[in-house]
């Protein structure tokens, strides 16, 4: 609602939307035709998951001001869920997503419940709790897994109404789709009746408790929805990515990632997502590549990566300083500048 | 139950105990830092491992024992004072949240450094303290954990002191009392910061040392920090005493279940057992057992 | 003020007719049941007793000035009526039930409304946002989910009130901007819509004038008067400025040191030996003129 008073008429195809349209067109009709294999397997698909758990996070802490360091379990809830459905149950595809999502949104209204009681850092390392413990369950017990001995499942096919999402490109569009279709109800969300109860929570606890907005279940719906998409997102990334699932994939580094990718793009934005899981995803590609040039290949592999850790560790202490407010703001700038340059001439 | 299995319970109880020193070691680096910069300071986990293979790496390539220890000590302090001076004082007035998140990349950032200049491969550290258990009343006892854990108190003892007994300690409580008096009566609040940090080096070198004997030097020894977390929300951000006590309560309860409730479930649960009891803490006292009470002002 | 009516179905109030109570206000008769009744009320913090005994009550459509020195207890009172504090004893009579400690999220559904002495908006929303988040409390379920009609119809109730409290307060200009750009005298009058939206029967205005220029002062003066004379709610009015309250109030309270030490109208408490001591200190001559 964004409660637009006196809501002018605005025109259907704003700057925006038409940037938005074209960026779509590309993505569902240019890419498959025209992207290299290396570039739809090595990028964009754990590109589009990496954007999804970004987005759900996003909810929960950008919006509703819960932090949260366990994103990762939710992802593998969300990926052994959809497993065991396509095993044991055997639902089409849109019932698979479905049930993935809401137990995931159970599981994360569970370890939510602390929220109601705790705040700040004390929440930020109870969510810990939900990554130890989940990581240790699917672990753990075999039937997880349908007891399989190395503990690394390979994800089966995912198939619907005679298609099945074998092929590269099919699962890059099956992801894509999954992904845009959740992007635009989390738009719908947030900019509706919603989005007072989640920033007044999020803003002003006491306040908004005293004016009536219920806070406990706000905090409650936020951590279902957000672990819920984030479930989502770990189906996409074990069944459309990687095509196989482990307990390993889902650690604690991938929670910090998450968290990396929802500050750095911007919190409280939802292109915010999609901007840091790009850099997130791409950086480390063209870290390797270029250190493969500069040094010729005479750096190992493990040298490559501890740079990596490094370079990434220190791009998010600078992005805190310099631009608190992650590469959306940034974008924001570019924009603005761009227009007024337009505008002059 | 009969008489040894009851002396099997207090041997693991009492074992559990000395490896919550441990944790309390490493919460008590924590605490420092939250106490004057209310900060939550994830590069703690970075900065053991840190100071653990520049202690280490050096006995290695034949620099005496005690030499060492200095030279590390400097370097740790060295750190501490670049970490103040480049990522928190930009950060300054900035949101906890904010601070903290700066410190999840700055743990990378040592942690990756650590290892490009001192290599990844796992160094036994040894202290010359002996490994041998020794019994006291039909209970065995682990000299290492004893020695070790005598070693934290002694540590704690000269942290609390200086708190106490010295000007520099007391502005460090003035500052954590009000950040905005503290300067007003001319505190110079970025040499507190300074000193502090380098006092959370040295903390994090004696516990680097002490896991390091214990697990061996290397990349995991950062991860103790995920020992250390639920003691602090146990204990409480702000408190040395609830450190101690939370690190005791952990460390026991966590050994306990593990011997008791672990094999029906399949064990390896201290990976989240201490988050659980925290936790079940926490839902009846919020902000820990000796954190500050918080009392909102509207 | 008949604008403020409601004119949407959807949001009246479960409660009693709004219509019955835009009738003018005419003198405040002493048989109707109060607005709120407070009946020995004490709190400590530690040892601290920051409110001992306390007990008066506020007429239905009475101006209730409460005032007192710093530290007198004030704001613990106002904590405690709006269940932010739990009193450790005394009871409070509100909407003709008694409470020993008002649970914070059913004040909107009592019809209790307060402001912040240090704001206590919502930096990220809107101006319009912030005045709506009044009526949060009385959107039916799930009427938060997006693609829902029902959805849509609240937020276009909502919108429809919300333009009535900005004009009533001047505040229209302002409705799409985001509320942490407005000067702060504007920000306390957001703060008052967002009180207001949801027609309250009282009022808790913390601290009002805090922090506030002369002019604006005035104005915010003008908009009590105005929305207890139209609407026929009742105010408590929370200030330490003693010559603010004077010509506003119908009757005032007078704490320190946590405790009432006088209770009447203006003019009486002017002449209180007890508030001039605790004032001026033991010595003052009478507050002449009283501001």
């Amino acid at each position: 609602m964004s409660l637009a008073v006196e809501a002018p008429a605005r025109p259907l195809l704003t700057g925006q939307r038409l940037a938005i349209l074209a960026l779509l067109a590309l993505a569902f009709l240019g890419v498959p035709a025209f992207a290299s294999p290396w570039t739809i397997e090595a990028i964009l698909l754990p590109f589009l998951a990496l954007s999804l758990a970004g987005l759900g996070l996003n909810l929960l802490t950008g919006y509703a001001g819960q932090v949260s360091l366990g994103s990762a379990a939710f992802m593998a809830v969300g990926a052994y869920a959809a497993f065991n459905i396509q095993l044991r149950l055997g639902l089409p595809l849109p019932l698979t997503f479905l049930f993935a999502s809401t137990t995931a949104a159970a599981v994360g209204v569970i370890f939510g419940l602390p929220s109601l009681r705790l705040k700040g850092f004390y929440l930020a390392v109870s969510t810990l709790a939900a990554q130890f413990f989940l990581q240790w369950l699917f672990n753990k017990f075999g039937w997880f897994s349908n007891y399989s001995a190395s503990g690394v499942i390979s994800a089966p096919v995912l198939g619907f109404a005679g298609i099945t999402f074998d092929s590269r490109e099919s699962r890059y569009l099956l992801a894509l789709t999954t992904v845009t279709l959740i992007t635009i109800f989390v738009h719908r969300l947030v900019n509706g009746p919603a989005r007072i109860n989640l920033i007044a929570v999020r803003d002003n606890e006491t306040a908004a408790k005293v004016i009536g907005v219920p806070v406990l279940r706000t905090k409650l719906a936020a951590f279902a929805l957000s672990s819920a998409i984030i479930g989502i997102a770990g189906v996409l990334w074990s069944f459309t990515y990687l095509r196989t699932i482990e307990p390993e994939g889902f650690n604690l580094d991938r929670s910090f990632q998450i968290l990396f990718i929802a500050i750095i793009g911007g919190l409280a934005t939802l292109r915010g997502a999609f901007l840091g899981a790009g850099l997130i995803v791409v950086f480390p590609l063209l870290l390797s590549r270029g250190s493969a040039w500069i040094f010729d290949g005479g750096l190992d592999a493990g040298s490559v990566q501890l740079t990596q850790r490094i370079v990434l560790g220190a791009t998010i202490v600078t992005f805190l300083i310099l631009e608190p407010n992650g590469l959306s703001s940034i974008l924001d700038r570019v924009t603005a500048r761009v227009r007024s340059l337009m505008g002059r001439t | 139950m009969d008489w040894y299995e009851f002396l099997f319970v207090i041997e693991v109880a009492v074992g559990g105990l000395l490896s919550g020193v441990m944790y309390s070691l490493v919460a008590i680096g924590f605490v420092l830092i939250y106490k004057t910069s209310g900060v939550l300071n994830f590069a703690q986990g970075a900065m053991v491992l840190f100071a653990a293979l520049t202690f280490v790496s050096l006995v290695e390539r034949g620099v005496p024992f005690a030499l060492a220890l200095v030279i590390t000590l400097l370097i740790m302090g060295l750190l501490g004072l670049a970490i103040e001076r480049t990522v928190l004082r930009p950060l300054a007035n900035r949101s906890p949240m904010t601070l903290f998140m700066a410190t999840l990349g700055l743990a990378w950032v040592i942690e990756g450094g650590a290892q490009l200049i001192w290599g990844t491969q796992v160094h036994a550290l040894d202290l010359g303290i002996s490994n041998a258990p020794f019994e006291i009343g039909g209970i065995f006892i682990s000299n290492f954990d004893l020695v070790a854990a005598a070693l934290a108190l002694a540590l704690v003892v000269v942290l609390t002191s200086f708190f106490r007994f010295t000007r520099t300690g007391l502005s460090f409580r003035a500052v954590a009392d009000d950040t905005f008096a503290a300067i007003a009566i001319g505190l110079k609040l970025n040499r507190i910061q300074a000193a502090v940090w380098t006092a959370a080096g040295v903390v994090a070198l004696v516990a680097g040392l002490l896991w390091g004997a214990r697990l061996g030097v290397q990349f995991s020894l950062s991860l103790v920090v995920l020992k250390a977390l639920p003691v602090l929300v146990l204990g409480g951000f702000d408190s040395v005493p609830g450190a101690i006590v939370a690190g005791l309560i952990i460390g026991a309860s966590e050994k306990l279940a593990e011997v008791y409730l672990g094999p029906y479930v399949g064990g390896g649960i201290e990976g989240w057992f201490a988050y659980v009891v925290a936790l079940a803490v926490l839902l009846i006292r919020p902000q820990g057992l000796f954190g500050r009470k918080i009392t909102e002002r509207f | 003020m008949t604008g403020l009516a409601l004119s949407e179905p959807a949001l009246q109030p479960e409660r009693r007719s709004f219509a019955s109570r835009i009738a003018p206000v005419t003198p405040v008769t002493a048989s109707a049941a109060p607005a709120l009744q407070l009946s020995g009320i004490s709190l400590a913090f530690g040892g601290i007793r920051a409110l001992k005994d306390v007990s008066f009550d506020v007429r239905p459509g009475e101006i209730r000035a409460v005032i007192g020195p710093n530290g007198a207890g004030k704001s613990s009172l106002v904590n405690v009526i709006s269940g932010l504090y739990r009193a450790d004893t005394g009871r409070i009579v509100l909407g003709g039930e008694s409470f020993a400690h008002v649970p914070p999220g059913r004040l909107p559904g009592l019809g209790v409304a307060r402001t912040f002495q240090n704001l206590a908006l919502f930096p990220g929303l809107s101006v319009a946002e912030n005045i709506a988040s009044g009526l949060v409390f009385r959107r039916p379920a799930f009427a938060w989910l997006p693609f829902l009609p029902a959805s849509r119809r609240e937020g276009r109730a909502t919108a429809i009130r919300v333009r009535e409290i900005a004009a009533f307060l001047g505040l229209e200009a302002h409705l799409p901007r985001l509320v942490s750009t407005l000067p702060f005298g504007l920000q306390k009058q957001v703060e008052l819509a967002r009180a207001m939206i949801a027609d309250p029967r009282l009022l808790l205005l913390d601290e009002p004038m805090a922090g506030l220029t002369g002019t604006e002062k005035a104005a915010m003066a003008a908009h009590i008067r105005a929305i207890r004379d139209r609407l026929g709610l009742s105010v408590i009015l929370i200030e330490h400025d003693i010559g603010v309250v004077m010509g506003l109030s119908d009757r005032i309270v007078v704490l320190d040191h946590g405790e009432v030490i006088a209770d009447g109208r203006p003019d009486e408490v002017r002449r209180d030996p007890e508030v001039i001591r605790a004032y001026l200190g033991p010595d003052a001559a009478p507050l002449a003129g009283a501001a």
